[in-house]
């Protein structure tokens, strides 16, 4: 939709624009092209510039079996944290949207483990999983191999999927249930004195209606899930043990700044760019459709 | 609501409690930490109860982080990146809907388009840029040849440089360049009647005029859920504020950034067991501020949520 109505000072209308673009400029497309020249260039050991040396970058990140491992792993992270977070989130949020009484202390309650530091909870998470201190270290007692996440990549691999979606249930509880109080009350009443009960109007009526949100949360899950577990796994596991929970952004993180491999690190970012690329077309596609300016 | 259902309602308040005991266990477990001595926190047994070095606990993880200093870097940053994106998202949407010039959608795009890549997948590059902020204006002069030009005839090397590392410039700005807020004006500039303009513009209204004095105060609620959730945003960044504060002993860093060398892992000190009872304590002291902001601002925070993803 166009403003019928408008300013006609053309000169004044860009310098309304001006900072946000220099500021795009400056930090996104410039670092993002950097991106692609790094990705299809090395730099002379020698100095002297950089040389051109097509998808070689490409070929050898592909070539490593460690990328494809933290590949793997960023999508095993991907679908638990979906598949759990999403799930507790549509769960509490079917309950709260019954509106039973007291349901808004609930609400209030549910939405904070979202307001929580990422690195607070990772913190708190890996003092509670911590195998020396606290219940774990009850039970490890017991048995010393039921639970060691600096040592079994399994359990570290855990731990950071289940303090991921602790903060994260939060986050789609939100989104479910704006999208539950979005039914028209009318339609729920009108199947109800059809004789629908409680169970029967969520799955045959309240749960398909929220299918749009539903799809909507799943990529957004899964395009956060990529760049939001880098201060959990900094803090909780720093990537280890033997590299069991070394995500995408934590690789490039990695090899960019401690093993100072910018051309490796830009092929990768230019990989990752890609998936959220295609992820991101398929939501905005869709939104496209749902939005209305009017 | 409509029908009576005990047994569903008792399921419904089962799933509910349950849920709020979820979220409740690991805080609790986190203040009940912060309150123990060493010696009591690495007994390994579950301490359900809390002791009484709370304040201890709360001063050495002060000292010990340098708390005072890092709040204060966070909260300049978070105050900063809301305050920027507030500003400069209704700037930028006031001038793409308000106005016709060439290449308006070409602007409109080129902003779409940084919704795609946050800042996590393109660090390196954006920590170069950070290094010299003004480096892609020099790059753009040395190939146009410009520099070469400026040098043969005034004899000065143009060699700009603006190091944005260790600033609170640096930690702001990165974050600011995106299209979040954009979108949430322009949607809601599209939905101001016409007539509002043309009414304004009969009384002599010039566009800026227009902005602040009808424009703002309509879309106050905007402005209070998009500074809500940029404030979060900026405050629970991670990643950028770790790289872009490498001068740990003058700037410092963020709180949140801090926080991991409260309990070092193996690549800070070789493993080790951390002192979890100061740990804990640094972690409520982190935890807080974003924790009141959203129970004061709940209904503003929810709802700029749900506005900016869509």
């Amino acid at each position: 939709m166009e403003k019928r109505a408008t300013f006609s000072k053309t000169s004044i209308g860009v310098m309304f624009i001006l900072p946000q673009v220099l500021l795009v400029f400056t930090f996104f497309y410039w670092p993002t092209g950097a991106a692609m020249y790094w990705a299809f260039t090395l730099e002379r050991p020698w100095g002297g510039g950089n040389e051109w040396v097509g998808f070689d970058n490409f070929r050898q990140v592909f070539a490593d079996r460690a990328y494809w491992g933290s590949i793997f792993r960023s999508l095993v992270f991907a679908a638990a944290t979906a598949t759990l977070s999403m799930g507790f989130g549509l769960l509490l949020a079917v309950a709260c949207d019954r509106g039973l009484k007291g349901y808004q202390a609930f609400r209030t309650v549910f939405v904070w483990p979202y307001a929580v530091v990422a690195p607070a909870a990772a913190l708190a998470f890996r003092f509670i999983f911590a195998p020396e201190a606290g219940i774990f270290a009850a039970l490890v007692k017991q048995n010393p191999a039921f639970w060691n996440p600096a040592q079994n990549g399994y359990h570290a691999m855990a731990m950071i999927i289940i303090c991921y979606s602790w903060k994260y249930a939060a986050y789609c509880f939100i989104f479910f249930l704006a999208a539950l109080q979005a039914i028209p009350r009318s339609v729920i009443e009108a199947s109800a004195l059809d004789g629908a009960g409680m169970l029967r109007r969520v799955f045959d009526i309240q749960l398909p209606l929220i299918t749009p949100t539903f799809f909507f949360m799943l990529v957004i899950s899964i395009t956060d899930s990529f760049q939001d577990s880098f201060g959990i796994v900094d803090v909780m596991t720093d990537g280890g043990p033997a590299k069991a929970t070394e995500l995408l952004v934590y690789k490039i993180y990695f090899d960019g700044f401690r093993g100072l491999d910018y051309s490796g690190a830009a092929a990768q970012s230019i990989v990752l760019m890609l998936i959220m690329m295609v992820l991101t077309f398929f939501q905005f596609r869709y939104i496209e459709r749902r939005v209305h300016y009017s | 609501m409509i029908e009576r259902t005990p047994l569903l309602n008792l399921a419904t308040y089962t799933v509910m409690i349950l849920g709020a005991f979820m979220v409740f266990v690991p805080l609790w477990l986190v203040f009940v930490g912060s309150t123990l001595t060493v010696r009591e926190i690495n007994i390994p047994e579950l301490h359900v109860w809390p002791g009484s070095h709370f304040f201890e606990n709360v001063q050495a993880a002060w000292a010990r982080g340098h708390l005072g200093g890092r709040l204060f870097n966070s909260l300049i940053m978070a105050l900063g990146v809301a305050t920027g994106k507030v500003v400069m998202s209704a700037l930028t949407a006031f001038g793409l809907v308000y106005f016709r010039f060439p290449g308006r959608m070409l602007v409109f795009w080129m902003i779409f388009i940084t919704l795609m890549l946050p800042l996590e997948v393109r660090i390196v590059p954006t920590y170069a840029v950070a290094a010299n902020a003004l480096w892609p204006f020099q790059s753009i002069l040395d190939v146009t040849g410009l520099t070469d030009l400026i040098q043969r005839f005034s004899g000065i090397q143009v060699a700009l440089e603006w190091n944005l590392l260790n600033s609170y410039t640096g930690l702001i700005l990165p974050l600011i360049a995106t299209a979040t807020g954009t979108f949430l004006y322009r949607q809601f500039y599209l939905t101001v009647p016409d007539e509002l303009l043309e009414a304004a513009r009969m009384d002599g209204a010039g566009p800026f005029r227009f902005l602040v004095e009808f424009l703002m105060p309509l879309s106050r609620a905007n402005m209070a859920a998009l500074f809500t959730i940029m404030f979060l945003y900026a405050w629970n960044q991670y990643l950028w504020p770790l790289l872009a504060t490498p001068d740990r002993a003058g700037f410092g860093t963020t709180a949140v950034v801090e926080l991991k060398l409260l309990a070092p892992t193996v690549s800070t000190n070789g493993g080790g067991t951390p002192d979890w009872n100061v740990a804990m304590a640094g972690c409520l002291i982190v935890m807080l501020p974003p924790l009141l902001l959203v129970a004061f601002m709940q209904r503003y925070f929810v709802r700029g949520l749900i506005a900016t993803e869509k």
